[in-house]
């Protein structure tokens, strides 16, 4: 018992800070050294290795392709599977490359992830500061909602944006997005603002502020932390998107990721490997890209998933 | 003015028509779509929804089709496989990456790019890896191993293991980061109390830590489970169902048969199964977190 405290009393301060920090507790190069470092450089590389396949096989040229490795790094670099997968690569009769289609993925993600926020950030604030008679039984619904498979929903909603004339357009899309990233922004958003002063709201609602006003001069400037990571929750989720974007949009307005699978699975013509891998890093570019840039907000992101109502 | 207290029924109004969205989506999207999907299930449904009951005609059709068994068979060996490799992964992972290593960024960086990315993007990178004749297979035969035979994407009695290690390469990452968030949860002085009493580390892990991080566990098992029943992109990048129909899983029997074979009674009551499979996890779930003890 008194070497209980004696050790909390040593190491007290320390274990306030979090992580790996502190001196190293024991040799370097200690056979359990030598075993985890291992083990992690293994598992790395495992990690890594999709990435770099891909990235190797699109700066082949198709002979080298054929000569059989794909974890050789190219001889002769050529940038010509990048701009075949831009502008030539063919999705049926279509050889546009995916160019237009980037674009579209552009026009579906930039209104859906601010539609999406704007909606979801309203609702958490409405639930944290104004909760009203039965809004918790909606956000409970909503909570579950986020739980039903997206199939029991596809064809009520086929209807529904019939009904309103917006089906197979862009802009079906973006509402079914704003639709089905709602509970988990909803829940963002108001644990968020629960976790604020209350005496915040309060002070700005003596000096008269209403609804909007407490929301747009006192919130919302000082939220920019979980927009940002309700932002790169949205991008990355809707950029990487399929079921919908095939579902509720036409053939021209598809976005990047349905035209790749189109691109790479087609059954005419030759296998161009290395264009395909070119086509699929830059499908990927945009949410990695986020991801490499923003790195623990989107750590923070992923576990707001996890973070119970 | 300034100080006059808010309008209790003005107050409300604002909030409310704020909400609109959000009530809406709820009882609309939600519950109102969910609730048609299974009513229609019940009729004779084919290229437009139309309200003639055949009471369990086409659940029965369902558990006929030999395409609906193997797709649940595929969730089935892929739920399973997947929900136990995950954690066992990404607990080792977390495990080894909560050992005040060095690089510890650059280590987490690695282990989850895999899950910013799509599983189109996924899905086609395996099917790259794992083709017979340029991939993995034809680089360890050139290691001297001639007779070694990996072609999971042209075999279908493991064609769904091809899927599975693609899977297990996207999601693991997650799996890690939130059992990392567990581990790092727990009390320091945990630790030094298993080590004063002389405990083996293993032992501390198995009988202490893991019992204590059993919320980390069950969200995390949610999150997991209801990933593995909207298995779709992947599949369709990946394999496309096949080799014949050896990858068929159920999201994609839902979506073939509505928009593609125009048979909607067939499509309704598949995605009213997958609804119960996920209930069946979340209903106990929602009950312990939410029945007990209510804590904000």
């Amino acid at each position: 018992m008194a070497d209980n405290q004696l050790a909390a009393a040593i190491s007290g301060p320390k274990a306030v800070l979090q992580g790996p920090q502190g001196p190293k507790p024991r040799k370097s190069l200690s056979r359990r050294n030598i075993m985890l470092y291992g083990t992690l450089l293994v598992v790395t590389i495992y990690y890594a290795i999709p990435l770099y396949v891909m990235i190797v096989t699109s700066l082949k040229g198709m002979p080298e392709v054929r000569m059989g490795n794909i974890f050789a790094p190219p001889l002769e670099i050529t940038f010509e599977p990048w701009v075949k997968a831009w502008a030539e690569a063919c999705t049926g009769l279509n050889c546009s490359g995916l160019s237009g289609y980037f674009w579209n993925s552009v026009r579906i993600t930039i209104p859906s992830v601010i539609l999406s926020i704007a909606i979801a950030s309203v609702n958490g604030y409405a639930l944290a500061n104004w909760k009203f008679k039965g809004a918790d039984v909606f956000f409970t619904i909503l909570i579950f909602g986020a739980f039903i498979p997206y199939q029991v929903m596809l064809y009520p909603l086929v209807i529904m944006l019939r009904e309103i004339g917006l089906y197979g357009s862009l802009s079906g899309l973006v509402l079914v997005h704003s639709v089905f990233g709602m509970p988990i922004l909803t829940l963002l958003f108001r644990n968020y603002f629960t976790s604020l002063p209350e005496e915040l709201f309060k002070a700005a609602r003596v000096d008269g502020a209403g609804f909007w006003g407490v929301y747009f001069r006192v919130l919302m400037p000082m939220s920019l932390p979980i927009f940002t990571v309700a932002m790169i929750l949205q991008v990355t989720g809707i950029w990487n998107d399929f079921l919908f974007g095939v579902v509720y949009t036409a053939p021209d307005a598809y976005p990047m990721t349905v035209a790749l699978n189109n691109i790479v699975n087609t059954t005419q013509g030759v296998k161009e490997y290395n264009v395909n891998m070119a086509a699929t890093i830059l499908t990927a570019l945009v949410p990695l890209t986020i991801y490499f840039v923003s790195g623990k907000l989107f750590v923070r992101g992923i576990a707001a998933g996890a973070v119970k109502g | 003015m300034a100080l006059d207290r808010p309008n209790q029924l003005f107050r409300n109004k604002t909030a409310k028509i704020a909400a609109i969205p959000m009530i809406l989506t709820a009882l609309v999207v939600f519950i109102g779509g969910t609730t048609w999907t299974i009513v229609y299930s019940f009729t004779k449904s084919g290229l437009l929804p139309r309200l003639k009951w055949v009471g369990f005609q086409q659940y029965e059709r369902l558990w006929d089709a030999k395409r609906w068994i193997i797709s649940i068979e595929n969730l089935a060996i892929y739920g399973l496989l997947m929900l136990i490799l995950v954690f066992a992964l990404g607990f080792l992972l977390a495990t080894l990456v909560d050992q005040k290593i060095r690089f510890e960024n650059t280590v987490r960086t690695v282990i989850l790019y895999p899950y910013a990315m799509s599983f189109v993007v996924t899905g086609l990178v395996w099917q790259w890896i794992l083709n017979p004749e340029f991939g993995l297979q034809t680089i360890v035969r050139g290691w001297g191993w001639e007779t070694f035979t990996f072609d999971p994407l042209y075999n279908a009695n493991i064609a769904i293991y091809g899927v599975l290690i693609a899977g297990l390469w996207q999601g693991s990452g997650l799996v890690m980061i939130l059992m990392l968030a567990g581990l790092r949860g727990i009390d320091q002085e945990v630790w030094k109390a298993a080590r004063v009493d002389g405990i083996p580390t293993w032992k501390t892990y198995l009988f202490i830590v893991i019992p204590m991080m059993r919320p980390v566990f069950i969200t995390t098992l949610v999150l997991v489970v209801t990933g593995i029943v909207k298995l779709y992109d992947l599949i369709v990048a990946q394999t496309g169902g096949g080799p014949g129909i050896a990858t068929e899983v159920p999201a994609k029997y839902v979506y073939d048969m509505m928009f593609a074979a125009m048979n909607l009674g067939q499509g309704f009551a598949a995605s009213t199964m997958m609804l119960i499979t996920v209930a069946i996890f979340i209903v106990p779930w929602a009950l312990m977190e939410f029945g007990g003890n209510k804590s904000g």
